[in-house]
């Protein structure tokens, strides 16, 4: 049975190398979840990337050659993800690997760029042990110890709340490992975790768990959630005559958060990558290039897959190679990078280090509150 | 004590939806001894043909009463072809060979409608939109009661009623419950059992399809694969009342739903899936006719 494997796998890679026209265009692979729950995450990722690729290829491409995008759906399952890795690597052969927005499917896919050491770029995994997978696996995100605090401080400095409850999605490392952060800064500036409740994602009754949070009287609730899971818990609260602020954090970023909270969103704040409002004119440029291309305004996982596809086209270009350890190298030196999510510094940990926003549901538009810098 | 109540309303809805869903398991098996595996995402594709009805048809629908209804029977009839369609294309060819051939290829119809939905709706979730007014009616002590909980549990309640009464008090009923205690003696007394099995089917698809509009209503994020767990559940619904018995898929739904909402309440919604299959292995050691079953069960 074994060698029976080995000699398909053998053969496979055969054909695979013989097909293979090496030296027309320089793949760069992404995976994402473009179906599933968590299906704008994806899609706004690979739109922001493609845009990356078009402006760099009319200008010529990328050594001389032009970029071409392979992307793959993983349908928001992590085994998936890493199947999606594989996939990229050793039959697309590409040269860098863009993906995920959840770090879950991240940490899925990581190991398996880190073996066969073609770096990895995550866009906005915000789970600090995504990169702690190795030395290939980068971010041009601020991670969730930095996120947490954000949100703590903005409760209890700006909203001058004292009592807050936490609702975990307890499948997601996103969501437990911002929750904790959120826990520690919370408590450390005399705040109190009045409720601590888990849900699952794919979950669609949460009534249970808000009737018990509501007994609890939070002045708020932080919720890390995606934004499926949010506006369904946002529209349930509100029926159980919950009316506090909600809080959250990236995963929220989507225009169907409104489509399935309703009004019921309205009013809750989470903390972001970047904002539309802001006057910066690569952001502008970015906006009206995207909205041109797709017809819709970019949200932020939009422009950190842009950042993201830019910083490598940056690094590659700097070391004028495809060798992965070259690669790696240039991007671990990347410094005040000018992106759209603000100016990216890769530090040593291969986090970005960057400010971060928060804003204001109001309807389909996320109003800008306030910045908070590292 | 007023959490308590909150809970146990919220349960109660729940469990008002795995009624409607648990009648027709219960009811197909009645009658033809079979589990129709089918029958989750029949519920499933009723929630599919209300939104795609709202979406196309009257996409500008305004939340009332009647609108609501107008979908639910929309969804009930689009769900009856499609039981009736199943009926006459898997089941029937098969009605005389083993029973084990007719379970697989009930399994085989869920799955060709599960992935099939995910060919023609996509795989990611959609939205239901609202088409009940809404309004929150507090009742004292904090506890809150939803208008649309109490729609569900009416609406699931008066048709429970109508299948009552069409089981046991109509000449189509005495047929039905002919044929369930042997189709081979039915059949000789002149009963046409297809028509009977067909209308079964009618009334047991018709059902799930309101249960999935109801759905839609109360959980407005639907997806191909949402009739694979209240599915099952509301098939432990069934074999926890005693399968076959149409009071007890009642009970047993609504106990299910409270259970379920209780778990979720004071221990850890972690456990809430866990507990359906929990239940049903106890009932399945301690008491395998379940909670109204006797040996003298009174079936459908």
């Amino acid at each position: 049975m074994k060698m029976m494997l080995k000699a398909i796998l053998l053969s496979c890679v055969l054909v695979v190398i013989g097909c293979q026209n090496k030296n027309d265009t320089i793949v760069i692979g992404n995976f994402g979840s473009m179906t599933g729950a968590e299906a704008t995450f994806g899609i706004s990722t690979r739109d922001g990337i493609i845009l990356a690729v078009e402006e760099w290829n009319k200008n010529g491409g990328l050594l001389g050659k032009q970029i071409e995008l392979k992307a793959y759906d993983n349908q928001g399952k992590p085994e998936e993800a890493r199947l999606s890795v594989e996939k990229l690597i050793n039959i697309d052969n590409a040269v860098a690997v863009l993906g995920e927005v959840a770090s879950t499917r991240s940490l899925a896919g990581a190991p398996v760029a880190q073996q066969y050491k073609v770096p990895m770029i995550s866009p906005s995994s915000t789970n600090p042990m995504v990169t702690q997978k190795g030395d290939y696996i980068f971010r041009v995100c601020f991670i969730d110890p930095f996120q947490g605090q954000v949100m703590a401080k903005f409760a209890w400095n700006s909203l001058k709340l004292k009592k807050a409850a936490v609702f975990v999605d307890s499948k997601s490392d996103y969501s437990v490992g911002l929750a904790k952060y959120f826990k520690e800064t919370f408590t450390a500036l005399g705040g109190e975790i009045v409720g601590d409740e888990k849900y699952t994602s794919g979950d669609v009754d949460f009534k249970a768990q808000l009737t018990n949070l509501k007994s609890k009287q939070p002045e708020f609730i932080f919720v890390p959630g995606y934004y499926t899971e949010v506006g369904l818990i946002a529209r349930q609260a509100r029926e159980q005559g919950l009316k506090v602020p909600l809080l959250g954090g990236d995963g929220w970023d989507s225009d169907k958060l409104f489509e399935i909270g309703g009004e019921h969103v309205n009013g809750s704040y989470f903390s972001n990558h970047y904002t539309t409002q802001d006057p910066r004119p690569e952001v502008g440029a970015f906006i009206k290039n995207y909205q041109a291309r797709f017809g819709s305004v970019p949200n932020a996982l939009a422009a950190s897959g842009y950042d993201a596809a830019r910083i490598l086209f940056e690094a590659i270009k700097g070391v004028n190679s495809v060798e992965g350890p070259k690669i790696r190298d240039a991007l671990a030196q990347t410094k005040n990078f000018q992106g759209v999510t603000g100016v990216i510094t890769i530090n040593e940990n291969r986090d970005a280090t960057k400010s971060a926003v928060v804003l204001q549901v109001q309807g389909k538009d996320f109003k800008f509150v306030e910045t908070v810098n590292p | 004590m007023n959490e308590f109540i909150q809970h146990t309303i919220n349960g109660l809805a729940l469990g008002s939806i795995y009624a409607l869903v648990a009648l027709g398991y219960t009811m197909v098996f009645g009658v033809l001894q079979l589990i129709n595996f089918a029958h989750g995402d029949i519920f499933m594709m009723g929630s599919f043909i209300g939104l795609y009805f709202i979406r196309y048809a009257v996409p500008n629908i305004e939340p009332s009463l009647g609108s609501a209804l107008l979908v639910i029977v929309v969804a009930m009839i689009g769900s009856a072809i499609l039981g009736v369609i199943i009926e006459k294309f898997a089941y029937r060819p098969l009605r005389k060979a083993p029973r084990i051939n007719i379970l697989i290829t009930a399994i085989g119809v869920s799955l060709f409608l599960e992935y099939g939905g995910q060919l023609v709706f996509g795989a990611s979730p959609q939205f239901f939109p609202d088409i009940l007014p809404r309004k929150m009616i507090d009742i004292g002590g904090d506890i809150i009661l939803d208008s649309n909980q109490i729609t569900i549990f009416v609406v699931s309640f008066v048709l429970m009623l109508i299948l009552q009464y069409l089981v046991f008090k109509t000449q189509f009923g005495r047929a039905m419950r002919a044929i369930s205690h042997s189709l081979e003696t039915a059949n000789l007394i002149g009963i046409n059992v297809n028509k009977v099995i067909l209308i079964t089917f009618v009334i047991g698809s018709s059902l799930a399809g309101a249960a999935g509009v109801l759905y839609g209503v109360a959980y407005p994020k639907i997806d191909p694969l949402l009739g694979l767990l209240p599915g099952l559940k509301a098939f432990i619904a069934a074999v926890l009342g005693g399968i076959g018995n149409i009071t007890g898929a009642v009970i047993g739904a609504l106990l299910l739903g409270l259970s379920e909402t209780y778990v979720a309440g004071y221990l850890s919604s972690t456990y809430r899936d866990a507990l359906a299959f929990v239940i049903l292995i106890l009932v399945l050691l301690l008491r395998p006719a379940g909670l109204l079953g006797t040996k003298k069960i009174e079936k459908v």
